[in-house]
């Protein structure tokens, strides 16, 4: 397990006084000037050594995707944009991090928007962290008063102003070119790429769109060295990572843990185990709503990160561990998520708009049976359909939820058709 | 639906243009959203005199903030009750039993499926996932989240909220924020101390890197040295041995 | 410049050019429903994947896909096939399939490419979405459960028309193309999303149900309702003409049409002259052709050339007015005018009555300062290119003349004539901005010149465009904007007074006194007609306007779908309309009565039996009438008459945009425009002047 010691956000839980005076204790703010004076090749290297990979859930290499933004600030000024929309269904992490750890964001908004010349930060919240945002306001107000920003960040001289922007309830904002648009007065609908944010983003501007637990881990691995955040879980999936355990479990919570920790140890160690034991378990979400279930089987050894979840056909995404034990109806499971992307596709593309549709109706009539059995195989061909041909990745987290379920409890689905149909016409399906 | 007309003036709008001050001269439409925030809270809910005022202030053609006021599920495009109750039902706080408590909020405000209840005080509706997962079931009211629930408790929120009471919002059980049930399995030190022993191991660590890369400049430096002495050596050799010829001749 | 294969073929093209347009290049169809290449990109459709590589495993939208060097594309592959079937497959499961009742039946994208990449039967078993239909004006009708969100129209809307007021919302399957407000359309180009339209969502309204395309008959022409000189097809069947479709020129009017060169077309067939008129005992009597034309030279028999005039209205053809000038000069008569609105145009030099700059030069030009207009209702077409300029940036507009609003941003300098001897004079900074500019331009409107002061005016802008730099040089920054469609036609061929004739003030105050005693109207119906005294007037026309209230004669003409006729647009354009239909009951074509009536008033008749005759002779007078879609440049020279100007502010002379012309007044699709767009029910009734026939 991890050490306490190696735990980044020590007050994930809001034990602490989570403005500045209670953050400078735990180490926010120290030494931050020695640190911006490395220079912005330096914290880029440093940010790549350390393996960090986006917590947002594409898990790209942040370094790397700081290193995209052009070397000299040209005409265009540099924007660091970052996305505190959370809203995967599953995922709760940033909230603690903006609630009870807001200055680890903000003095990452000051290295990040120095690392890649960028004078001003947008921290784009979603509208219904009303609590989150204030408190982090507060903290925002607190830096400036203290000097931490504003002209002369920490006495850097460097100039870093950050702005925090509050969303009105759109889940495909996180994605993070809707979100640009929605931080320019727009709708929420994804840009097409390319052009990249780096080079046209905010206002036309470079720019770099990172999740709040990306920028809040910054400023320690930093403090501590690349090495050391690189030290902990497994190559390419290094460092530390906040946990959300929901569901079927005894105690559901979040916690930072090491990157690769088996997902069983997971649950039993912090999350007091599965409802009714282990055994009990029928499937595991592993990484939010978007990537496939995990049946038991799978459950029993995988490990949390990025590539082992991927070598069992789901992913990491935002590491939102959902639990469903046995008494849980997988189809009725399913059918809440393709409720979730049918509300939430923005309508602009075409196989997303009609697309999610369907297969929520689909999942629906599956739920009672109420469907043939061959359209099991159309649904799965509606997934096929929309996979890889949309503007942006819900229409991937639409098809890839139902893709699982249909690959691990085919079954299930084929048992509640042939059930039904001996219901309504005894000795038809016999 | 009412069109009373709407003007945007006063602290309201000083409250708008101090939004419209975080964004670049001419991007003032990036304010739409606080802005219609404002004005939502300020009115209740966005008229389209409301709407027109905003798109004016802001210079934005009226069609866009149509646009954005029908985009966005926060925003309301007609009167609702005094409080909004709004009832996630995703998956994790379906799991966790989220149909016990919409149809105990149901039950609590006499409201059959969804809208505001007779007396006007709530509205009540089916929201996704409200990002506080661990925390499951979820309910938002107004401005805060009630984390937790069980039928009971959201019921005596409800109640709290008919008598005019603000209940304490956050987890209904007792427990803190989204550390586990009985307390947190991490983190019980002194994050001060935890910070100071980071930063001592951080310092150990730079100092063992700083040693090994002293050590490694030695070893390197040495192994150049022996190189460059056995290059001299064979020169030396290659030399005798070319001049031995002479010698010998 | 980057290179790329497209289905093993080979192409080097321009930086930025996408996948998309390069196959177009190489004769490789890529079918769309968003994109347009007229429009910005939006890539929501979804319908132009290919097959790209090196990349993602997964194809990509090559309409929003720049070329990159060594980029290997594959159109026909079958994950491409594969993946437009996909998308077909989505885009029909909640279209209505009602192709039978649909409008756009056999020219919809969505029935041609589901012909390629759709299924033959539906796998789709839930209910389909219905979305309620909105109301967008008289124009525009629409049926939006067949609507495929492409957002054509919203970005044509937004970004073409400049006027913003149709946009989508909501969000998924929910979304909805809408102007919200359930208020008609302002734009004057607004009929144009109809025809961007791929599905039959937006649709003709008036033409509704009317026919179905394959039964028209398509005839290529040249609207005649602004001085544009847009080009048109005029569908028919039978002899009506059903619609009017923009027909391409990347000189004028792009693939656009004006709604009023759209839509008035149902006037074509309403209130029309059909047979000749003789009033007898102050009553208009139904009359032959020889009474008709007998009773004219009964009317002219004895006058002097002098005490006979002519005036040519806004629609009248070249031909028809070589005919009516040589008529008149063999009568002896110097009073003739093509002017009705008095416009001070100096016919003596060409460059002082053209729109030099041309159209499509105005996208050349840096800093724009408009005179006395209101290009938005004179001319939509133009104005969308001035437009298109302003949204490109760098380009500043200053206006001194009404305040409307143009679709783009202006800076408004004044309203005057002491406004613009302000500006002259380096007063505000605007002087500045069209000096320093290198290709500035200046726009005079009629708002300007059909004044009394017009002369003086016309003087100083063409002492502002030379010390600005607008004329003389490389640069034709000089620029006048007619309103009608035969003004620079009428002025190249002389269609004015001649030695000691006069114009058109000086033949109304003429007919008013008595000394004009026959005055003949050729489809002149703006003049004060209370204000001819006694004359006998000769109304030669197509519509029962205000002219042939008055006449004492008609005789009844072609409308310019019904001849073959040249007309020369406000760039000095040369264009010809053919004929799509004929003139209704016992009309003829203009040049041919008056051919006719010269044999009652000429010892001889005029010198041309057909119109190849007739043509021939004149383009022996005006060579350049000769030369179709050309423009013959004009020499830069001394015009306009200095002078005292008055105070009164410039006015535009397009009051009501709608109702400008007998066609216009007389359509009913016009007539529900004043009344829904510009919410005039009343003013509508007034301004119609016409007999109802």
């Amino acid at each position: 397990m991890l050490n306490d010691v190696d735990r980044i956000f020590t007050n994930l839980y809001g034990r602490h006084d989570p403005f500045l005076a209670g953050a400078r204790k735990r180490g926010d703010w120290d030494g931050t000037k020695d640190i911006l004076a490395r220079g912005q090749e330096a914290i880029i290297e440093e940010i790549k050594a350390a393996g960090l990979r986006g917590r947002g859930g594409a898990g790209f290499p942040a370094g790397v995707k700081w290193s995209f933004m052009p070397k000299q600030e040209g005409p265009r000024p540099h924007y660091l944009v970052v996305n505190a929309d959370e809203g995967e269904p599953g995922t709760c992490k940033d909230r603690d991090i903006l609630r009870h750890d807001p200055h680890k964001l903000v003095e990452g908004c000051l290295i990040a928007g120095f690392a890649m010349r960028a004078h001003v930060a947008y921290i784009y919240i979603r509208g219904e962290f009303f609590r989150e945002a204030e408190a982090l306001q507060r903290a925002i107000d607190e830096a400036y008063d203290a000097g931490l920003i504003g002209p002369d960040s920490c006495g850097s001289g460097w100039q870093m102003d950050v702005y925090l922007h509050r969303g009105a309830g759109a889940y495909i904002c996180g994605e993070e070119t809707a979100l640009l648009q929605s931080l320019e007065g727009k709708k929420g609908q994804p840009r097409l790429k390319p052009p990249f944010p780096a080079g046209v983003g905010l206002y036309g501007c470079p720019t770099t769109v990172n999740n709040v637990e990306t920028i809040a881990c910054a400023p320690t691995i930093l403090r501590r060295g690349g090495d050391w955040f690189a030290a902990l879980g497994r190559p390419n999936n290094s460092g530390t990572k906040i946990f959300c355990i929901s569901g079927h479990v005894n105690r559901p919570c979040n916690v930072e843990e090491e990157m690769g920790i088996p997902l069983r140890e997971l649950i039993e160690r912090h999350a007091g185990g599965v409802r009714g034991g282990w055994d009990n378990l029928l499937a595991i979400i592993p990484g939010g709503a978007s990537v496939p279930l995990l049946p038991k089987s799978i459950c029993d050894d995988v490990l949390m990160d990025f590539d082992s979840l991927k070598e069992v056909r789901s992913g990491l995404g935002t590491a939102a561990v959902m639990v469903m034990d046995k008494s849980t109806d997988v189809v009725r499971a399913i059918h809440r998520l393709s409720q979730f992307y049918k509300h939430e596709s923005c309508g602009q593309c075409t196989p997303c708009r009609e697309g999610t549709g369907w297969l929520m109706r689909v999942m629906e009539r599956l739920v009672s049976g109420e469907a043939e059995v061959e359209e099991i195989d159309l649904l799965e061909e509606v997934t096929r359909q929309i996979e890889g041909h949309t503007i942006c990745a819900l229409g991937d987290a639409a098809a890839w939820p139902i893709q699982g379920l249909i690959r691990h409890f085919r079954p299930e689905l084929e048992r509640r058709i042939l059930a039904r149909k001996r219901r309504i016409s005894p000795g038809a399906a016999a | 639906m009412s069109e009373a007309p709407f003007t945007l003036d006063g602290e309201l709008k000083a409250a708008a243009q101090a939004a419209m001050a975080k964004y670049p001269p001419g991007r003032q439409a990036s304010a739409v959203l606080p802005v219609l925030d404002l004005v939502q809270r300020h009115e209740g809910w966005l008229s389209r005199p409301a709407m027109d005022a905003v798109a004016e202030l802001l210079e934005m053609p009226p069609i866009r903030v149509y646009e954005v006021a029908t985009f966005y599920t926060m925003l309301r495009l007609k009167p609702e009750g005094k409080h909004s109750v709004r009832v996630c039902t995703s998956l994790s706080c379906w799991l966790r039993g989220s149909e016990e408590i919409l149809a105990a909020c149901r039950a609590a405000l006499g409201v059959e499926s969804f809208g505001t209840s007779a007396d006007g005080l709530f509205t009540l509706e089916q929201v996704e996932c409200s990002g506080a997962c661990v925390n499951a079931p979820v309910v938002e009211i107004d401005d805060d989240y009630y984390e937790d629930l069980t039928p009971e408790t959201i019921r005596g929120v409800l109640e709290a909220l008919k008598r005019g009471e603000r209940p304490q919002a956050g987890p209904q059980g007792g427990r803190q924020a989204s550390a586990p049930e009985g307390g947190p399995t991490t983190l019980t030190g002194d994050p001060a101390e935890l910070h100071a022993k980071a930063m001592a191991a951080a310092a150990e660590r730079a100092r063992a890197r700083a040693a090994k890369a002293a050590e490694e400049a030695k070893t390197a430096k040495a192994a150049e040295e022996a190189k460059t002495a056995k290059a001299a050596e064979e020169a030396k050799t290659a030399g005798d041995a070319k001049a031995a010829p002479g010698e010998k001749g | 410049m980057p290179k790329c294969t497209i289905d093993g073929i080979e192409i080097e093209v321009e930086p930025g050019t996408t996948v998309l347009q390069a196959a177009e290049r190489l004769g490789i169809e890529i079918p769309r429903f968003c994109y347009h290449e007229r429009l910005a990109i939006a890539g929501n459709c979804r319908m132009c994947l290919v097959e790209v590589s090196p990349g993602p495993p997964k194809p990509a939208a090559s309409c929003a896909l720049p070329v990159g060097d060594g980029m290997t594309i594959k159109t026909d592959s079958p994950m491409v096939v594969k993946a437009r079937r996909a998308v077909m497959e989505f885009l029909l499961i909640n279209h209505p399939l009602d192709c039978p009742i649909c409008d756009q039946g056999g020219e919809c994208d969505l029935q041609d490419q589901a012909m390629a990449y759709g299924r033959d039967r539906s796998r789709f078993g839930e209910m389909k979405r219905a979305v309620p239909d909105k109301d967008m004006g008289p124009l525009v009708g629409t049926h939006m459960t067949r609507c495929i969100q492409c957002t054509r129209c919203i970005r044509f809307i937004t970004d073409i028309a400049g006027v913003p007021e149709l946009g989508a919302t909501g969000r998924g399957e929910g979304m909805e193309i809408t102007t919200y407000v359930e208020k008609a359309l302002t734009s004057e180009l607004s009929g144009n999303i109809i025809d961007l339209c791929p599905v039959g969502a937006l649709t003709n309204k008036p033409y509704a149900f009317k026919a179905r395309p394959w039964e028209l008959h398509h005839t290529e022409s040249i609207d005649v309702l602004d001085a544009v000189g847009s080009n048109v097809f005029l569908d028919t069947r039978g002899n009506e003409v059903l619609r009017a479709m923009p027909r391409l020129n990347e000189g004028i009017n792009e693939e656009w049409l004006a709604d009023k060169s759209r839509f008035a077309v149902d006037g074509l067939s309403r209130r029309r002259l059909d047979r000749p008129w003789v009033r007898r005992d102050g009553k208009l009597i139904e009359a032959s052709w020889s009474e008709a034309l007998a009773a004219v030279a009964e009317a002219a028999k004895g006058l002097k050339g002098e005490q006979m005039a002519a005036l040519a209205g806004d629609q009248a053809d070249c031909e028809a007015m070589f005919a009516l000038k040589s008529l008149f000069q063999s009568l002896g008569s110097p009073h003739l005018d093509c002017r009705q609105d008095g416009a001070a145009l100096d016919p003596t030099c060409r460059a002082g009555y053209l729109f030099n700059t041309t159209i499509a030069g105005i996208e050349q030009a840096d800093a724009i300062l408009l005179i006395g207009t209101d290009p938005r209702r004179e001319a939509p077409i133009l104005n969308a290119r001035i437009g298109k300029r302003w949204r490109a940036g760098g380009c500043p507009i200053g206006v001194i003349g009404p305040q409307t609003e143009l679709t783009y941003k202006v800076r408004h300098l004044g309203s005057g004539p002491a406004d613009l001897a302000d500006l002259a004079a380096g007063k505000g900074d605007f002087l500045k901005v069209l000096k320093d500019a290198e290709r500035p331009m200046i726009v005079l409107g009629m708002g300007a010149l059909a004044r009394p002061d017009g002369a003086a005016i016309l003087a100083q802008a063409r002492a502002l465009a030379e010390a600005v730099g607008a004329a003389g040089g490389n640069w034709a920054g000089f620029n006048v904007l007619h309103t009608a469609a035969a003004r620079v036609g009428g002025l190249d061929l002389g269609f004015v007074p001649g030695a000691g004739g006069r114009d058109l003030a000086g033949i109304v105050k003429g007919a008013g006194e008595g000394a004009i005693k026959l005055l003949y109207l050729l489809g002149a119906d703006e003049i004060d007609m209370d204000a001819l005294g006694k004359a006998f007037v000769v109304y030669q026309g197509h519509h029962g306007d205000a002219g042939a209230r008055r006449a004492d004669v008609i005789l009844p003409g072609a409308a310019y779908s019904e001849k073959p006729a040249t007309y020369v647009n406000t760039e000095g354009r040369v264009q010809r309309t053919r004929r799509a239909a004929h003139p209704p009951g016992q009309g003829r074509e203009d040049w041919a009565i008056l051919r006719a009536l010269s044999e009652h008033l000429l010892p001889a008749p005029l010198p041309f039996d057909s119109l190849a005759e007739l043509r021939r002779a004149m383009v022996a007078e005006v060579p350049h009438l000769a030369r179709e879609d050309h423009i013959e440049p004009a020499v830069w020279g001394t015009f306009g008459q200095p002078g005292e100007t008055g105070g009164e502010p410039f006015m535009s002379p397009v009051k009501t945009y709608y109702t400008t012309c007998p066609i216009s007044r007389a359509s009913p699709t016009m007539a529900a425009c004043v009344a829904e767009i510009l919410g005039q029910g009343t003013a509508s009734q007034e301004e119609r002047t016409g007999t109802d026939g």
